[in-house]
């Protein structure tokens, strides 16, 4: 199934041969003559780069035998808790592909992209109605970047309204890019505990909301896998103190057609494009992070929003409207990563509101299911029934000796991608199932078979884990050296 | 069995204090290198910069963790391990020893009496830590 | 349902095991009040071929540069994108992985990362390059935060030849941080140096020098780095990597860190995203880079390997202390850029500038023969330059596209200052052909 040990090692550099190409380049066609006659010669390299010498062979071979080193979703189950690894569907990528879109420019004259900014404006719309919010931007270059636009605003907000606010409050189990992208923002964070049961601490949030707090940000559901159902009551509370409401939308998968932020009391929201809408993971990017926000956040919106205008010639226009004086500016330099956009527009179109409610179902479903085969063997965090995903806690076999890491390195050999682990940090050796709903029944049973395996194992032959991985490509790497020593590029061995 | 010598001070963040005549000689405990795992940097002050007592002086780095340096007590760097950029695993192997980080000129010598003693310190670390 | 495997048997199933009977069950903590009581109100499923037709419709309606001629700039260049690209990047190991935290998972992942960075670092001439960030903008705003981090100051001094929307990224990301972003204006096409020399004070954590800068000339980031370096502060070069073949590297030329652009590495243009934000800094702020770094270490039994490394910067592990919010890097963008590097490998690379700076001189020399036409700055350029026409340019890029040819960008939505400017870009792809047929379409345009 995959390139096992002997591994393939080589990097490019060391597959080079002076003189060895792969481009295809024309002759030059116009008679301007040697670059020295109009480039200075103080900005010229004296000498070409460093770089590999190589045949079209030698990279086709050298990555497509690194790729075999990867796990990807198309070739395993792939659990992540919060990551959402739902199949990425083959019609996206083509759609994203065609030349109308690949193959524009940004900077192309409105009149000449209306396409584009239909799809972007049609996207904005569904974002919109599936959040329950009034306004999406899609500029974000992903989640974090659309958790600080969320701040940003949430902070323009309050000084237009002559306050200046100073805290915001996240939950202790909340994804580490809540108080980073915060911090960036500019504000203090204060940590708020979690229950017995795994929700917000509502005697704790009573006690810090207060009129110098800016926002309280949550994941809905959290990052335990549970709808905190009191979010009512909590966004009753922060309102009362002019205190704005943000959702984490990293599980939205959980709540498609069934609930919405807006709904629940959400002021801001994020989607992660890349989790939800199956825009592929790509190794760890391109994401897509969109924001969207009730009416009262618009006049904050990053610039330039996209329009409709009615057209005297062409009946409705689009255009991008930079006339936002109170806008908090801009994520990055264009106007949003269109080829995810292209994707979860093809994705959204796909499913349909019928289809994305089953998502929704589908996931829950298989997220209590996997839950139900393993309750008896790992230590769940928290009563009830989850939501998209679940978290246990390898807390038993800790005891044996034997922790959430090992067992995420067992399961590479058994043939699954590991579960989230170590987060949340407020459930002790954490295992976080995600499975999605794209996984059939009989996935999640080889998974689960799996699982309870290793739990045994733990039991009775506990070297057999400690000892994983036995067949991955490399095995237990020292992370300490990386650290301690790093060397983040290559270089030719030194002479002998 | 707890590696907390008698004769040093600690704080409740896991940093121990050696008295030196008028400076004091800094670092962190044995429990914290173990908490921390292996120890991949240390970011310590320069001579000359000044310190107050339990005010972040340093970071120290692991794999997996990072935590604040905070000073027992106040005063002025007047050395630095210059060991510990070439070779940080020395906090990890020998914490009271050869892996000690700073020494301070102190302040103000009162600041000793609010530190624990040995047996407090090992009750800190009975406990879980906190 | 299309994407979802369990059939209503299966579903049976699970729910008996589980214990319940109907998933409603399982949603019973959402508060009734909070239940959407209709289906979600958007157009209703597509088949592939209906969605197929729709979308491509949508696509037609766009001016792509298959269709017409494209000599569009301002960050973003029609470079050929060499064919093995897209193959080698759409095998799902590559494209459908996650982030490699597993290492003995992800080691295809992590070796292209690592062959990115050792390439990128190359090119700019620093001693590190990080896995890439989100664009060329975000980076360099990226690279302001770690200058006033480094410096403890917070002036950041920004030539007026810096992109424009870049620095419209700088302004937002320095708003928590409260920067003062301070501007210094041109002279003739190339920053003011005089200028510059004032406004760098002991305040000022960074001073950014874009070169070729947005107007398409050629900076002396060595001037630059020499004053920055005077006031103790850091200079920040912003360098499109696909000139960096033949350019000097900004590193050559005493710049701190290096940010950039690097869409014309083999990502396709799509609209402006997504893009490719490199950036390069000396070994000595290393600690103190954003973004995701991969290193070599050796695994249990020897052998060579590669994991994510100097972690404890980013966010999931120092959360509001990090040195960035990133979370995700453009690791596929990254990996098309790693691959059009092999292919271009040393020669290659030389040679597209080489082309593209030849052909955008050819182009200058031809439409400069259009009676009103000039160029606006005598400075030297590299592959853009900035033409001042006759006529409005908005008009005439109108009359342009009748002929199949993207012209330019006029430069008045940038920088009014310029009004009756053009900004044209030339790459490698550009024939003679279509460059003599643009000079033809102009004068018409403008006669």
């Amino acid at each position: 199934m995959h390139a096992t040990r002997p591994a393939y090692d080589k990097l490019v550099f060391e597959l080079s041969s002076p003189g060895r190409f792969a481009h295809s380049l024309p002759e030059c066609d116009v008679p301007t003559g040697d670059v020295s006659a109009f480039l200075p010669a103080d900005h010229l390299r004296p000498e070409p780069p460093e770089l590999p010498e190589v045949s079209e062979v030698d990279v086709i071979r050298h990555y497509s035998r690194l790729s075999q080193m990867n796990y990807g979703v198309d070739t395993h189950f792939y659990p992540l808790g919060s990551c959402t690894m739902k199949y990425n569907p083959k019609l996206n990528e083509d759609m994203a592909r065609l030349p109308g879109f690949s193959r524009l420019h940004p900077l192309t004259p409105e009149w000449a992209g209306q396409g584009a900014l239909r799809l972007m404006h049609e996207l904005a719309r569904d974002l919109a109605e599936i959040s329950g919010m009034d306004h999406v931007s899609l500029q974000p270059a992903a989640g974090a970047q659309g958790e600080l636009a969320g701040v940003l605003m949430i902070r323009a907000y309050h000084l237009a309204r002559g306050e200046r606010r100073h805290k915001v409050l996240i939950p202790d189990s909340a994804h580490g890019t809540n108080p980073a992208s915060t911090a960036l923002a500019g504000y203090t964070v204060v940590q708020l505990r979690s229950d017995e049961h795994g929700e917000v601490d509502l005697g704790d949030l009573e006690q810090h909301v207060d009129a110098d707090v800016a926002a309280f940000m949550i994941t809905q559901p959290n990052t335990l896998g549970l709808f905190e159902s009191r979010i009512h009551q909590i966004a009753e509370r922060c309102h009362a103190k002019g205190v704005q409401v943000y959702m984490d939308g990293a599980n939205l998968n959980a709540i498609l057609g069934i609930t919405r932020p807006g709904d629940l009391g959400f002021d801001v929201c994020h989607f992660n494009l890349h989790k939800t809408f199956t825009t592929p993971h790509g190794g760890g990017g391109p994401g897509s992070g969109p924001v969207g926000i009730k009416e009262h956040l618009a006049p904050f919106l990053p610039t330039p929003v996209i329009v409709k205008r009615a057209s005297v010639k062409n009946g409705d226009e689009l255009a991008l409207d930079w006339n936002r004086p109170q806008s908090i500016g801009k994520l990055q330099a264009f106007w949003g990563n269109f080829g995810m956009l292209v994707r979860a527009y093809s994705y959204i179109r796909t499913m349909g509101p019928d289809g994305l409610r089953a998502v929704s179902e589908n996931a829950v479903l298989n997220a209590n299911y996997v839950l139900s085969r393993l309750e008896d063997h790992y230590d769940r965090s928290a009563p009830g029934p989850c939501m998209h995903e679940c978290v246990l806690s390898a807390r038993r076999q800790k005891r044996l000796g034997v922790s959430a890491m090992d067992i995420a390195k067992r399961l590479l050999d058994l043939g699954f991608y590991a579960p989230s682990t170590y987060f949340p940090l407020i459930v002790e050796e954490a295992l976080m199932i995600e499975p999605t709903e794209t996984e059939s029944k009989e996935t999640l049973d080889a998974f689960c078979d799996a699982m309870i395996q290793i739990a045994r194992e733990a039991e009775s032959n506990p070297r057999v884990i400690l000892d994983a991985p036995l067949t991955t490509p490399v095995r237990r790497l020292d992370q300490t050296l990386a650290a301690r020593q790093p060397q983040l590029r290559w270089a030719p061995p030194s002479p002998r | 069995m707890a590696n907390v010598p008698a004769e040093l001070r600690y704080t409740r963040e896991h940093e121990w204090a050696k008295l030196e005549g008028d400076r004091a000689r800094i670092g962190i405990t044995a429990f914290a290198q173990e908490q921390l795992g292996d120890v991949v940097f240390v970011e310590l002050p320069k001579p000359g910069a000044r310190v107050a007592a339990m005010q972040a002086f340093g970071v120290v780095e692991s794999v997996k963790a990072v935590s604040d340096l905070f000073a027992p007590l106040s005063g002025e760097v007047v050395e630095v391990n210059g060991e510990l950029t070439k070779k940080p695993e020395i906090v990890n192997t020998d914490p009271y020893g050869q892996g000690w980080m700073i020494v301070v000129k102190l302040a103000d010598p009162r600041e000793i009496d609010a530190l624990m003693r040995a047996e407090d310190y090992e009750k800190v670390i009975a406990a879980g830590g906190h | 349902m299309r994407y979802i495997s369990n059939t209503p048997a299966q579903q049976r199933e699970m729910l008996q095991a589980i214990g319940v009977a109907s998933v409603e069950d399982l949603l019973a903590r959402i508060p009734p009040k909070a239940r959407l009581s209709r289906p979600l109100n958007l157009p209703g499923a597509l088949a592939e071929t209906d969605l197929v037709r729709h979308l491509r419709r949508m696509a037609g309606e766009n001016a792509g540069a298959d269709d017409v001629a494209c000599f569009l700039g301002g960050g973003v260049y029609d470079h050929a994108i060499p064919s093995p690209i897209n193959h080698l990047i759409s095998r799902g190991e590559f494209f459908t992985a996650y982030t490699p935290y597993q290492p003995e998972a992800s080691q295809g992942t992590l070796r292209t990362v690592f062959e990115y960075q050792t390439m990128m670092a190359e090119l700019t001439g620093m001693d590190v390059a990080n896995a890439s960030v989100y664009d060329g903008a975000s980076s360099l705003a990226e690279a302001a935060l770690m200058a006033h981090s480094v410096t403890g100051r917070d002036g950041i001094v920004l030539s007026r030849g810096v992109n424009p929307l870049y620095r419209q990224v700088v302004e937002t990301y320095g708003e928590g941080p409260e920067l003062r972003l301070r501007s210094v204006p041109l002279g003739d096409g190339v920053t003011d140096l005089g200028a510059l020399r004032k406004a760098v004070t002991d305040r000022v954590a960074a001073v950014v020098v874009q070169s070729p800068n947005f107007f398409g000339c050629l900076e002396d980031l060595r001037a630059a780095a020499e004053i920055a370096h005077g006031a103790g502060a850091l200079l920040v070069a912003v360098s499109d990597p696909v000139n960096l073949g033949l350019l000097t590297p900004p590193g050559a030329a005493g710049a701190d860190i290096v940010v950039g652009e690097g869409q014309g590495l083999g990502v396709p243009m799509s609209f402006g995203g997504p893009n490719l934000g490199v950036f390069a800094t000396r070994k000595e702020l290393v600690r103190r880079m954003p973004g995701r770094l991969v290193g070599a270490t050796v695994d249990l039994d020897g052998q060579r390997g590669f994991v994510l490394t100097l972690q404890t910067r980013e966010q999931h592990i120092r959360r509001e202390k990090a040195t960035s919010n990133i979370c995700t890097n453009v690791a596929l963008c990254a990996l098309m850029a790693t691959i059009y590097v092999a292919i271009m490998g040393k020669r290659g690379l030389r040679k597209v500038g080489e082309l593209s700076t030849a052909k955008a001189h050819y182009a200058a020399a031809e439409l400069t023969k259009i009676p009103g036409v000039r160029l606006r700055f005598a400075a030297p350029f590299f592959k853009e330059f900035t033409l001042q026409l006759p006529k409005s340019p908005d008009r005439v890029v109108k009359r342009l596209l009748k002929e199949r040819i993207l012209g330019g960008v006029p430069v008045k939505a940038f920088d009014r200052q310029y009004k009756d400017c053009l900004l044209v870009a030339v790459t490698e792809r550009r024939t003679r052909e279509e460059i003599d047929a643009y000079a033809a379409a102009l004068a018409a345009a403008v006669a």
